[in-house]
Parts: C-alpha cells; sequence; structure tokens
C-alpha cells in the first residue's frame, strides 16, 4: 500500500485543528442552539480524524476504537441534546441562547 | 501522487463545508453543509485505510444524527432565515479566541515529527475483522457500557420529548 506517500501525520494534525478551531468559533459566534449544537459535531469530528490518523501512524486500531466510541457518545448526546432543545422550543419558543438569562442571580 | 490530491481535495472541502456551517443564515443549509463535512472526513478514513470506520461515520453521522436534527429543525420550524443581533465586541472575541485556538493547535502541529503515513505497511488495516477482535477481545467492557448508555440516552429523550410533562409527575 504506497497510498499517502507524501501526506505526514502533521498535515492531518493540520485539518484537524482548522476544523476544532472552526467548531469553537461557531460557538462562540453563532446564538442559534442548533448551530451551536452542530458546531459541537464538528469539534468531535475533528478529534476523530485525528484519532484516525494516529492510528494509522502507529499501525495499531486502538486508536479506531476510541472513535468508535466517540461516535457513540456523540448519538447518545445528539439524542438527548435534542430532546432538551425541543422542551427549550416549547416553553420558550426561541433558540436563541441570549434569551436564558435565568441563572444570571 | 493521486492520493495527495485527493488529500488536499477532501481538506478543501471540509474547511469550505465547515465555514458554511457557521455563516449559513438558514440552519437547514447549516445541516447540508455540515453533511457535505462529514462525507469529505469519511473520505479521509477511506484515505487512512479506515473503510469500516468511513462506512459507519456515513451511516451514523449522516444517516442517523444530521436526520434527527433536519427533522427537529422542521419540526419546530426553524427554517426560516433569521437576523442574529450579536454586538461586534463579541464577534471580534470569538474571532480572536478561535485564531488564538488555531495558532496554538497548529503550532503544536507542526512541532510533531513527520512521519509519513505510509511507512508502516504491514499495519493491520481498519476492516471490519481486525476491528472486531479488538472490540470483543480488548474493549468488551467498554462496548457492553456503551450500550447501556444508549438505553439511557434512549429513555432519556423519550421522558423529556413528552408532552405535559408536569402533569405526568403529579
Amino acid at each position: 500500500m504506497e497510498i499517502l506517500h507524501n501526506i505526514t501525520i502533521n498535515h492531518y494534525l493540520g485539518l484537524s485543528a482548522v476544523l476544532f478551531a472552526l467548531g469553537v468559533f461557531g460557538m462562540l459566534f453563532r446564538k442559534n442552539a442548533i448551530i451551536i449544537f452542530m458546531c459541537v459535531e464538528l469539534m468531535l469530528n475533528a478529534v476523530n480524524l485525528a484519532l484516525v490518523s494516529f492510528s494509522k501512524m502507529h499501525g495499531d486500531t486502538d486508536g479506531q476504537i476510541f472513535v468508535f466510541f466517540i461516535m457513540v457518545v456523540a448519538a447518545a448526546e445528539v439524542a438527548v441534546g435534542l430532546a432538551i432543545l425541543m422542551m427549550l422550543y416549547r416553553n420558550r419558543h426561541t433558540t436563541d441562547t441570549d434569551t436564558l438569562t435565568d441563572l444570571k442571580g | 501522487m493521486l492520493t495527495e490530491y485527493a488529500f488536499w481535495f477532501l481538506s478543501f472541502v471540509a474547511v469550505f463545508s465547515g465555514i458554511a456551517v457557521i455563516i449559513s443564515k438558514n440552519p437547514v443549509y447549516s445541516v447540508l453543509y455540515l453533511i457535505m463535512t462529514f462525507f469529505s472526513i469519511a473520505g479521509h478514513y477511506f484515505l487512512m485505510n479506515a473503510q469500516f470506520l468511513a462506512a459507519v461515520h456515513i451511516i451514523v453521522y449522516a444517516g442517523a444524527i444530521m436526520v434527527l436534527f433536519l427533522y427537529v429543525i422542521m419540526m419546530l420550524n426553524l427554517n426560516n432565515i433569521e437576523v442574529e443581533k450579536r454586538s461586534n465586541a463579541l464577534r471580534l472575541a470569538a474571532v480572536v479566541a478561535a485564531g488564538l485556538l488555531l495558532t496554538i493547535l497548529s503550532g503544536a502541529a507542526q512541532k510533531a515529527d513527520q512521519i509519513t503515513l505510509a511507512e508502516k505497511t504491514t499495519a493491520p488495516s481498519g476492516l471490519v475483522e481486525n476491528l472486531g477482535i479488538a472490540l470483543y477481545k480488548n474493549y468488551l467492557l467498554p462496548f457492553e457500557l456503551a450500550s447501556v448508555l444508549f438505553l439511557s440516552a434512549m429513555v432519556g429523550a423519550v421522558y423529556l420529548s413528552k408532552k405535559n410533562l408536569n402533569e405526568t409527575q403529579a
């Protein structure tokens, strides 16, 4: 297998860093809770990409198992998170995170 | 050489659609761009010889999670274009914070040893056989715990999305 001949681990780590920073940026930049949720998914995927490239670098499947479990946690998180979001919308009729200031004191 | 072009193409698509997720006004477009990002990441998994993971990634993310997102957006009728009023100071703060994080992370990535990913030719591939052996031999307990996590997440999601939560409690 002579694929990825000139691609080093640094390329993948750089791409992963860019995607993770994009996720952080979106979380801080947007106010819609659904978009913020999608940015969390983007960050999880950036980490997954780094883990798979480490797994490829070491020739070990353990990194891919980690990615597997991260996918499991992401799926559970989305199911519960979207249910919370629906409750929020039912009570407030908005998903704007700036209106949720009840804990301000 | 061809795979090098594939790497750059997939990276470009991933970053471009990642930006588009954030700047799209309509949440439905954000979901569609995020699906594009996921497909390009699945392409990266294929390049890194993790075929099973690429298939699972497409099935789980594009097939289940993003459909759930779309379903919620349509159920809440959020697909109208909203005007977000966020102060310029907060926007600048977001740009600075994410830019600093990117600087640190990419600096760390550049300092890492330049290891070509094609060196280990005898590496086990990410096919179902190798992953299954690792998953059921070394990671059996986390695998079972994941099923418990799924069950509790399912119960929690059903309970939370039930109507008239207060009346049923009384």
